[in-house]
């Protein structure tokens, strides 16, 4: 049922991310001018796994963390890259920087750093899919530090009632900043919240790649039917602090981090298709090699890359407003 | 262009028709939009909360027009999301003091989603929200809502970069600048002022355009300039005609739109009459009128012969009792105060 393509592409994707974060975090280290971020590495699982069910037109709306969502959603290596550098030729023209990160043009919403901002965004475009009679589906994902905000439960409440064609999946990494999930969420599962709002609650192992596609499937598939929203609830882990330069055994176990380092969702991949014969060793080693040079790549071009023009602070504020009205 | 009497709600309600008629992508949302949602037997019970919608449910149908649950985060945020993805969605947030509940969308998502984004995001949105006290009806006097049913707050909104803010004065300018936000690819807040729905005025029958950015001389004068926003436009003109009989003849200027300002009209305006009253039902830190001040202090100081006078309610919140609203909202009195104070007049 997974096809050699599809295996692929889940691999290469959930690759390009740890790759892509990795090399973030060294360019940072190195005093490398990039600002901050929240790295996605370990729950690469999750948003592969999702983004693997939509097309090109579908939506996704996104976090803080959004570097995975975004290159899973196919939003080019090298101008994510050249963003975070501030750089002019760049997803976002060098407006945004790892928390804004956008590419409509790949369905891409936005990396949307206000926890739980993005959600409704995806119902949005939900509705907007109704109204305009396309049918593209939208995925909102949130952390469990989202699923407190109110955004978070009028957004479930208004897809729900509205039926729309919008998937909420929730990556319960356990932390929210340094605030652990047992503390601020009193079921023990998110994914039973959905009760609340007459939709399906599915608890996923956000570690395990093919679980999360199948779920994700059967989801997208309800929504484009006219069955209205679903509720998944990936259950997940950050490898890193909150965000670069947080040193999470502030506030968790070396022992924690161990056990989810284990259950690695692309060590699980490599295990399970080599296991069953699903691709070649060698066809991994290509992959890595192949995303490697992608990265190189996407750094060199980032270096290269022009600065924005002073000027460009003016522009993209409105369509239309008097200039002199913007200047200070 | 054949044109009636109607009234400033009814106004508003045609240009969302015709628009809604000329193009396919505008939706309106909010709460009891219609009313009665889901209940075919009572439909359009509302017809929103000061009758702006009534009847659009039953041309353009639930799709187009969407009573929301009571959730102003979760309904602006979807206008957000789909005015990003083709549609030009109209949010109607009822009381602007509800702002309150859904400001982050509004202040860190519309307004700088085109900016953060690098110009890729459009944000044809149109944000409602009814300000002000609220007249009696046979009354002069407002409403009794109190401080969390008649601000007026547009200070707020015109502080953060990538909003427009329109405030009409008449049916006709409301007509005109409602089309006007929603034909605007720019998010628009459009801040009606619940003592002038019931305003009655001629209105064209057919679609038009009030430019946003521009303000109006509503009567042209020598001696002093009183600028008004949305309902204190009217206390303008009232102030204008209780100066006349002190032989003064004041300029009035019905600002309209806050963002952008219409700085060349303010100081032209100036330099004719040399004076300047700046009318504002907001608060007074941080507001409009001290905006306009600071303005016109800073590229109009050599055309005053007086020091510029804000009138404006008190920095206190909006009171309930009448004797109290009375005493908060500005009226003539105060104005014609500020004038005679600006001439040395002294004194009632």
């Amino acid at each position: 049922m997974y096809t050699e393509d599809l295996l692929k592409l889940l691999y290469q994707r959930m690759v390009l991310i740890r790759t892509f974060e990795e090399r973030f975090r060294s360019l940072v280290e190195a005093g490398r001018p990039l600002g901050s971020g929240h790295l996605y590495a370990g729950q690469e699982a999750v948003a592969v796994g999702v983004c693997a069910n939509l097309r090109q037109q579908d939506w996704i709306a996104s976090t803080h963390r959004g570097h995975g969502h975004c290159l899973a959603k196919g939003v080019e290596a090298r101008l994510m890259m050249a963003e975070l550098y501030g750089k002019v030729t760049s997803t976002n023209k060098g407006k945004g920087g790892s928390m804004h990160i956008t590419d409509m043009s790949k369905g891409m919403l936005g990396v949307n750093p206000i926890v739980g901002g993005g959600i409704p965004h995806a119902v949005g475009a939900a509705l907007a899919s109704r109204v305009l009679g396309t049918d593209q589906v939208a995925v909102t994902f949130f952390g469990d530090g989202a699923s407190n905000q109110g955004t978070f439960h009028e957004s479930l409440n208004l897809a729900a009632v509205w039926k729309l064609p919008c998937i909420f999946v929730c990556e319960n990494n356990h932390y929210a900043e340094s605030t652990p999930v047992e503390y601020s969420v009193a079921v023990p599962d998110i994914a039973l919240r959905a009760q609340g709002y007459g939709v399906p609650g599915v608890v996923v192992d956000g570690q395990d790649v093919f679980a999360m596609y199948d779920a994700v499937q059967s989801a997208v598939e309800r929504a484009r039917a006219g069955g209205g929203p679903t509720l998944i609830e990936a259950k997940t882990y950050r490898y890193y602090g909150h965000f670069l330069g947080d040193n999470p055994l502030r506030y968790r176990s070396k022992e924690e981090e161990d056990y989810y380092h284990e259950r690695d969702c692309i060590l699980r991949f490599r295990e399970r298709v080599l296991r069953e014969e699903l691709l070649t060793q060698q066809t991994l080693d290509d992959i890595d090699t192949q995303v490697k040079a992608t990265i190189e790549e996407a750094v060199q071009f980032a270096e290269a890359a022009p600065l924005p023009d002073p000027q460009e602070l003016y522009s993209d504020v409105y369509v239309s407003y008097p200039l002199e009205q913007l200047r200070a | 262009m054949a044109t009636r009497e109607i009234t400033y709600g009814e106004a508003v309600n045609e240009a969302i028709r015709l628009e809604m008629r000329r193009d396919p992508t505008v939706i309106i949302m909010g709460e009891d939009i219609a009313g009665a949602a889901g209940r075919p037997q009572y439909e359009d019970a509302w017809g929103g909360p000061f009758r702006a919608s009534r009847g659009l449910i039953q041309e353009f149908g639930p799709n187009r027009v969407l009573d929301t649950p009571i959730s102003e985060m979760g309904f602006s945020g979807a206008a957000v999301g789909a005015a990003m993805t083709g549609l030009r969605p109209i949010a109607d947030i009822m009381f602007v003091d509800f702002a309150g509940v859904c400001l982050d969308q509004i202040m860190n998502q519309a307004a700088k989603m085109r900016y953060m984004t690098g110009g890729q995001a459009a944000m044809p949105l149109v944000i409602r929200a009814a300000i002000g006290t609220r007249a009696l009806p046979g009354q002069q006097r407002g409403g009794g809502a109190a401080a969390q049913h008649s601000q007026t707050l547009y200070s707020l909104f015109v502080h953060i970069p990538g909003l427009k803010c329109v405030a009409p004065s008449n049916p006709y300018n409301a007509k005109g600048l409602t089309i006007a936000a929603i034909r605007d690819d720019d998010p628009v807040v459009i801040f009606d002022h619940k003592f002038l729905m019931g305003a009655r005025g001629q209105v064209p029958e057919d679609a038009y355009v009030v430019p946003i950015g521009k303000a109006e001389v509503t009567k042209p004068g020598r001696d002093v300039t009183l600028i008004g926003i949305s309902r204190m436009t009217q206390v303008c003109l009232e102030a204008a005609r209780e100066l006349e009989q002190l032989g003064l003849d004041a300029e009035v200027i019905d600002l309209l739109s806050l963002a952008p300002l219409d700085e060349e009209a303010i100081l032209e305006s100036v330099r004719k009459t040399k004076r300047l009253v700046v009318v504002d039902e907001d608060n007074p830190r941080c507001s409009v009128a001290r905006d306009i001040a600071a303005l016109v202090a800073d590229k109009g100081f050599d055309y005053l012969d007086a020091p510029i006078k804000t009138v404006t309610a008190p920095h206190t919140p909006v009171p309930f009792s009448g004797v109290l609203e009375d005493a908060y909202v500005p009226d003539a009195a105060r104005v014609v105060r500020a004038v005679r104070e600006q001439l040395g007049l002294g004194g009632n």
